[in-house]
């Protein structure tokens, strides 16, 4: 195998227990292959099952037993056929019993490979660890596994074993779980094997890491603690953002019978002088000029070279200092992390005793840096220490960016004591508050942490590629809304809201939006309330523009102007009735939808909000038919079902078509092309399409 | 050629690769400030302690606040324009001719102007010829009926008559140590000008132009806003708060202050944050923490120093055509080319609405080290809020800090959604003045796939790692108590790279021959680290880790073999290259007739890189014994450079 490649088997539990996790366990699988087939091509990768009801395997043949073990997939290249196979994986219907499955995997390896390419085989276990393991002919269960362990680094494989937990797994024998974990983490410490347990739908999504990037330091050499006292280190990154890849422009000019057409597009960039537009100067003829005020200095790249900064490359500490001086948000940019030269024991130890009297002392170093020979600048960051969990794995250093002085923009800041009686809180809006930022806990005492970051998967890019496989067999398919466990992700989650909702009610009821009477006069506010295109920010898509929900306009009956928050139904009645202007009508009817689609947008599914929704749904539909406008409010409905639909909100058009919210027909309003049965059957007749 | 489009290439070796659109404000409007300094004796007879210095007088302080501002200006805000407005002078300057007031100026450039090299130049001199030019003068005495501060506000607003108020931000900064201006006249004339004087401000803020008041309190007295101030330019409660100066300030906090106040603060955009069923409050994001970097490049013609127009075109690499633009995309997968429209794209990348979404809080202990991916981005309730608004982001503040909480958020921008944390920030104080405002910060957090474990795959990880001892930490600690930086502070130190940036920009607009030396503030204290107490401290620590004989070089065995060949070919380049007379070589043109091995020589034993053609490499040994070490005198090192491009080319 070449350096860069791997062998890869997939170990996927789908006996009984498994099933309502598979579908999640299909698309992890399935996005690992996708990623492969783009940035890995040429790994190989082989599947077995286990759980299932076929035995398939050639041990069985061999030796007899390993029964409910099939493989699925010899170990071969990537290819779009596995991404297929992953995503339809069958369910199985007996317990499986994991060690089988390993066992397999690894005479699968050893087959293929042998004692050769260490370190690039990897074996990765998918299970919930559930149903019981057989015991061995000799022996305990526990020898079995320390000898499977011995074998594994011998043969330089690793394991990554996921267990599914929490509240989707069945009801466990507790002997049979406990006695799997600890056999689980007698892997973890007798070879490279990485164990972690996951609790949630989207942390099995971010539990196997889809893409393998092999580290790459960015400084080796001494960290220099003095220049008579060095330990060897090598940096690497510890975060590096997985960007959205850059895709290539596509022509379309070359003809379509042209089969080795590359599509490519190629930028071009033209540098002309201002003075003679036709006239394009030569990039040698080029030189940089910096701007200086409203001079421009010229200087040539070679000129730079001569002047500008140029450090030693070198590692040096400056200091130590008491952890609480550097704030969380001064961290800069992704994260690096120090080692200690791996077999350099003296250097482990150096770095071991450094990080563990930081720790102790909770004290962090401040470190100058220069990477590179010849690089133009420094960094001057904060290192602290990672001690580390597993005996295997020695101590380390985390290392943050810290701003210069150049960086850091002093504004300030009015305290939070000055402001206006009304904006402070009285004992019992702040007793809400804290019940509040206690109860949605997303890291509750004895279980899992909720997102941890460690195992969330990047949305987009879960959605670009499932995308593009998708694409790949349709290609003129619509781009589909978000995957439900995905949004898991992106929006609270419902469960934790209505376990706490007496909580959340209690603090809403606290602190009701009230309008701010007291507008501040100074000009400098007066200036900021002029609106400007620059504060508004992005617009997303197609949907309504949204706009400033929570604050209220400052509103009097005689000019209402805008429909605010408090009282929404008599601002609009208001507006749309008056009659100084034509525009007014369209104006009320166009803000009134952008209130209902923002306040369907905020929420999901909650009777609450649907109940205000309706209130203005049934204000604008009684408005349209006296302002004869039926045509606005039929294609808003139609809208509104569209977009609830597309956003799995078809509670909304149930709760709609039970209040007996139907289009305006001819009878209402005579320019209406809407029949009375289609009217009144709009709604009732889409609801079996929605189940 | 492409690359060189990127204006921050000379910063950009070092990975830093931020969206563009996130290090960008949105800076569509400009800003046109007038410094209105008063320099009435008072000025300059009341002085402030400086911290080992001698004491400053306030005129000194207010004169060095701008002179550093408009060094900032010029680099990073070049489009803002500015005046220099002295008021209570001696002699008058001013387009209208009213007495006591004198518009500092320099040649080549209008009263309200963006900031030139030259006016920052002659403006750090003034102080030599103030008194002889300019002179100060009390201009509200009683008996007379004339009125300085009002003819300085006139002058102000009439400097300002430029441009809209829409697409500029105009501000008056009146920097004064008298808090009651009219405090020596007395009855009717005074009630007159004050009520003059107070028509003037309020028609200036009529026409957009916001008056910002900058005092220099005395040591032995305070600054009484609510004496004329506060009703002047409409001063409510909450900003007086922000006036009260505790008496007998120290010059270097005074001066933090006022460089605060000068700052206009810019939001970056205004963001929904949806707490719960439909609860949602506007806030306000302010980017405190942005990596600086050297101003934007404009490509030039060498020949005439005319600036180039950059033009893209694209061009289709099959038949050659000029394509009119590109609205898709393709991304090879399956040995098949999937094609995308733009549209598709932002459709794949818009996962949430654009708010800031409130998911649930976690424990500030949930928070590592290396959850981090880019600088952080300040949160505080917007000004249009209503006050319930206010309230509930202040109500939740105060829970996090309590219950030591982070908010776990979802943000979800058009460009690059993500998971945030959102950490409450109590407000500092320290010397009088806010070292940290109140409010949130949102720190962006990676996904699963932005962080890597490399600790865990790393070669030797079978067996188990050595962990250092008791006695071996505790001689560690006894070194951290000796090494400690007692009053570190974030952000203390100035960045070398750009300071010399900028040093050498300056000499080159101004034509100066002398390059300024920059001080590289981030070196370590080598003297204090050759204090007898800390050096023992580090030979104890160094023998309690490394043992008796250690040696640094040798023992990292697999790695030693590669670094002790490339110091054995160093040796022998240094040998060889001794056999050669260099600077007899150049003198005579003779480089070229060297072998690439010969000038290798050259560049190994002056450890300079040795990759590249032949001329590369001659053009490399000329720069080098041309420049030798750090350049002096920087004209002089330019010239000799175009020579060694003469002679190379």
């Amino acid at each position: 195998m070449a350096r860069n490649k791997e062998a890869l088997v997939l170990l996927i539990d789908v006996g009984p227990t498994m099933h309502n996790i598979i579908p999640e366990a299909e698309k992890v699988c399935s996005l690992l292959i996708e990623k492969k087939l783009i940035y890995r091509k040429y790994d190989s990768v082989g599947v077995v099952l286990f759980g299932t009801a076929d035995t398939k395997n050639e041990l069985t043949k061999e030796v007899g037993g390993y029964e409910h073990v099939v493989v699925l997939q010899n170990i071969g290249v990537v290819d779009g056929d596995l991404v297929d196979a992953l995503q339809h994986l069958p369910r199985g219907s007996f317990a499986g019993d994991f060690l089988d499955a390993i066992i397999v995997g690894m005479d699968m390896m050893i087959k293929k490979y042998g004692k050769t390419d260490k370190g690039k085989k990897r074996l990765c276990l998918i299970t919930d660890a559930l149903c019981p393991t057989k015991d061995p002919y000799e022996g305990t269960k526990e020898d079995q596994i320390i000898t499977i362990a011995e074998q594994m680094t011998a043969y330089g494989m690793r394991m990554e074993s996921i267990v599914i937990r929490g509240r989707f797994s069945v009801e466990a024998n507790k002997r049979i779980v406990d006695e799997n974990d600890r056999l689980l983490n007698i892997f973890s410490k007798k070879t490279r094997a990485k164990l972690v347990y996951v609790e949630s739908p989207i942390s099995l999504l971010g539990a196997l890491r889809t893409r393998k990037i092999t580290p790459v330091t960015i400084f080796r050499g001494d960290l220099e603690l003095s220049s008579k006292m060095k330990i060897k280190v090598w940096v690497y990154k510890k975060t590096s953002e997985d960007k959205f890849p850059s895709l290539k422009k596509y022509s379309d000019k070359a003809p379509p019978t042209d089969r080795f057409a590359t599509h490519e597009v190629k930028v071009d960039y033209e540098y002309k002088s201002v003075d003679d537009p036709c006239k394009v100067i030569p990039p040698e003829q080029r030189i940089k000029g910096y701007r200086y005020g409203p001079q421009v200095v010229p200087i040539s790249s070679a000129e730079w070279d001569t002047v500008k900064f140029k450090p030693e490359k070198g590692v040096k500490l400056l200091g130590f200092t008491n952890a609480d001086n550097i704030l969380r948000h001064y961290y800069m940019r992704d994260v690096n992390i120090f080692v200690a030269e791996p077999g350099n024991s003296r250097a482990i130890l150096a770095v071991s005793a450094l990080a563990r009297a930081m720790k102790e002392m909770n004290k962090v170093a401040i470190l100058r840096c220069v990477w590179r020979q010849g690089q133009g600048s420094v960094v001057v960051g904060v290192l602290t220490p990672n001690i580390a969990d597993k005996d295997n794995i020695p101590d380390s250093f985390y290392f943050n960016v810290l701003p210069f002085a150049e960086d850091v923009r002093e504004f300030q800041f009015p305290s939070f004591s000055n402001f206006a009686v009304p904006s402070q809180q009285n004992e019992l809006q702040q007793e809400a508050a804290d019940n509040f930022v206690r109860m949605l806990d997303l890291a509750p005492s004895g279980q899992g942490e909720a997102l941890l970051p460690d195992f969330t998967p990047n949305p987009v890019l879960e959605r670009f590629y499932r995308h593009l496989e998708l694409k790949s067999k349709h290609p003129d398919v619509a781009v589909p809304p978000l995957d439900e466990t995905l949004k898991k992700i992106t929006e609270p989650d419902q469960e934790l809201l209505s376990k706490n909702k007496s909580v959340v009610d209690a603090f809403r009821s606290c602190f009701e939006l009230k309008e701010n009477k007291k507008l501040k006069k100074s000009s400098r506010q007066m200036l900021r309330e002029i609106p400007s295109g620059s504060d508004e920010g992005e617009n997303y898509g197609k949907g309504p523009k949204k706009s400033d929900t929570s604050a209220t306009e400052h509103t009097s009956a005689a000019t209402i102007e805008k429909i605010g928050d408090l009282t929404p139904i008599q601002d609009f009645e208001a507006l749309i009735s008056r009659r100084d202007s034509p525009i007014w009508v369209d104006k009320a009817i166009m803000e009134m939808k952008k209130k209902i689609t923002d306040l369907l947008q905020q929420t999901y599914n909650e009777e609450e909000i649907f109940l205000k929704a309706l209130e203005y749904l049934i204000a604008l539909r009684k408005a349209c038919i006296l302002e004869q406008e039926p045509k606005q409010f039929n294609d808003f409905l139609r809208y509104l079902y569209k977009f609830s639909q597309e956003r799995n909100q078809s509670s909304f058009c149930k709760f709609l078509a039970s209040k007996e919210v139907t289009l305006i027909s001819k009878t209402e309003a005579v320019d209406s092309e809407v029949t009375d049965d289609e009217a009144r059957i709009f709604l009732i007749k889409s609801e079996p399409m929605l189940e | 050629m492409a690359m060189d489009l990127d204006p921050d290439d000379i910063f950009r070796d070092d990975e830093d690769d931020l969206d563009d659109d996130f290090h960008l404000e949105k800076e569509s409007t400009k800003e046109f400030v007038v410094y209105l300094v008063d320099a009435s004796p008072k000025m300059f007879s009341t002085t402030s302690p400086a911290g080992d210095r001698k004491d400053e007088t306030h005129f000194h302080i207010a004169v060095s606040c701008i002179s550093q501002s408009l060094k900032t200006q010029i680099l990073n805000r070049s489009y803002d324009e500015v005046a220099i407005c002295f008021f209570n002078t001696r002699e008058k300057k001013n387009l209208q001719d009213l007495n006591g007031v004198f518009v500092f100026n320099v040649a080549e450039r209008d009263d309200l102007d963006r900031p030139t090299a030259r006016l920052i130049k002659e403006f750090d001199r003034i102080e030599d010829s103030f008194m002889r030019e300019i002179g100060s003068q009390y201009g509200i005495v009683s008996g007379s009926r004339e009125n300085s501060l009002y003819n300085a506000v006139w002058v102000a607003q009439a400097l300002l008559r430029k441009g809209s108020s829409k697409t500029a931000d105009k501000r008056i900064l009146l920097f004064t140590n008298e808090d009651d201006p009219f405090g020596n006249i007395k009855g009717a004339v005074k009630n007159d000008m004050m009520k003059t004087t107070s028509q003037r401000v309020k028609d200036a803020q009529g026409l957009g132009i916001s008056i910002e008041l900058l005092p220099l309190p005395s040591p032995d007295e305070e600054f009484n806003v609510a004496q004329f101030y506060a009703e002047l330019i409409g001063l409510e409660a909450v900003d007086l708060a922000q006036f009260i100066h505790s008496a007998g300030q120290k010059v270097e906090d005074m001066k933090d202050q006022l460089r605060k106040r000068m700052f206009n603060k810019r939001i970056v955009k205004k963001i929904i944050f949806s707490i719960a069923n439909g609860l949602s409050i506007e806030l306000s994001s302010y980017a405190l923490i942005r990596p600086a970097v050297p101003g934007a490049i404009t490509w030039l013609d060498s020949v005439t120093n005319r600036p180039l127009k950059t033009e893209r075109s694209f061009i289709c690499l099959d038949t050659g055509a000029l394509l009119p633009t590109s609205t898709k995309h393709f991304q090879p997968y399956k040995n098949e080319n999937i094609k995308f429209f733009v549209e598709e794209l932002s459709e794949i990348k818009r996962v949430s609405s654009g708010n800031l979404r409130l998911l649930g809080f976690k424990p500030l202990s949930c928070l590592k080290d290396y959850h981090n991916l880019k600088p952080s981005t300040f949160l505080f309730p917007s000004n249009e809020e209503v006050n319930g608004g206010k309230c509930i982001f202040i109500a939740l503040h105060r829970s996090m800090l309590r219950l030591k909480r982070f908010a776990l958020a979802f943000y979800g921008g058009s460009a690059n959604p993500r998971l945030v944390a959102l950490v409450a920030q109590d407000e500092i104080i320290r010397g009088g003045g806010q070292v940290e405002p109140p409010g949130m910060n949102m720190i962006y957090l990676p996904y699963c796939d932005d962080i890597r474990d490399t600790e865990e795959v790393l070669p030797d990880s079978e067996v188990a790692a050595p962990r250092a001892t008791d006695e071996q930490i505790r001689k560690a600690s006894a070194l951290i108590k000796r090494i400690d930086l007692k009053d570190f502070s974030v952000c203390q130190f100035a960045n070398p790279a750009l300071q010399r940036h900028y040093a050498v920009l300056q000499a080159l607009a101004l034509e100066e021959d002398e390059m300024p030396d920059i001080k590289d503030e981030t070196l370590p204290d080598e003297e204090g680290m050759s204090r007898p107490g800390i050096v023992s401290a580090l030979e104890e620590f160094k023998r309690s880790v490394y043992g008796d004989h250690y040696d640094e070089d040798g023992d990292g065995k697999k790695t030693s073999e590669m670094s002790k060949k490339r110091k054995a070919i160093a040796e022998d380049a240094v040998k060889e290259s001794a056999n050669y007379d260099w600077g007899d070589l150049a003198d005579t043109g003779k480089l070229k007739d060297l072998t690439v091995a010969e000038l290798k020589y050259y560049l190994s034993a002056h450890n300079l890189p040795v990759a590249g053609k032949k001329e590369a490499l001659i053009s490399r040994i000329l720069t080098h014994m041309v420049v030798g070490g750090r350049p002096r005198k920087l004209g002089k090192v330019i010239r000799l450079f175009m020579i060694v491009q003469l002679l190379t080319h």
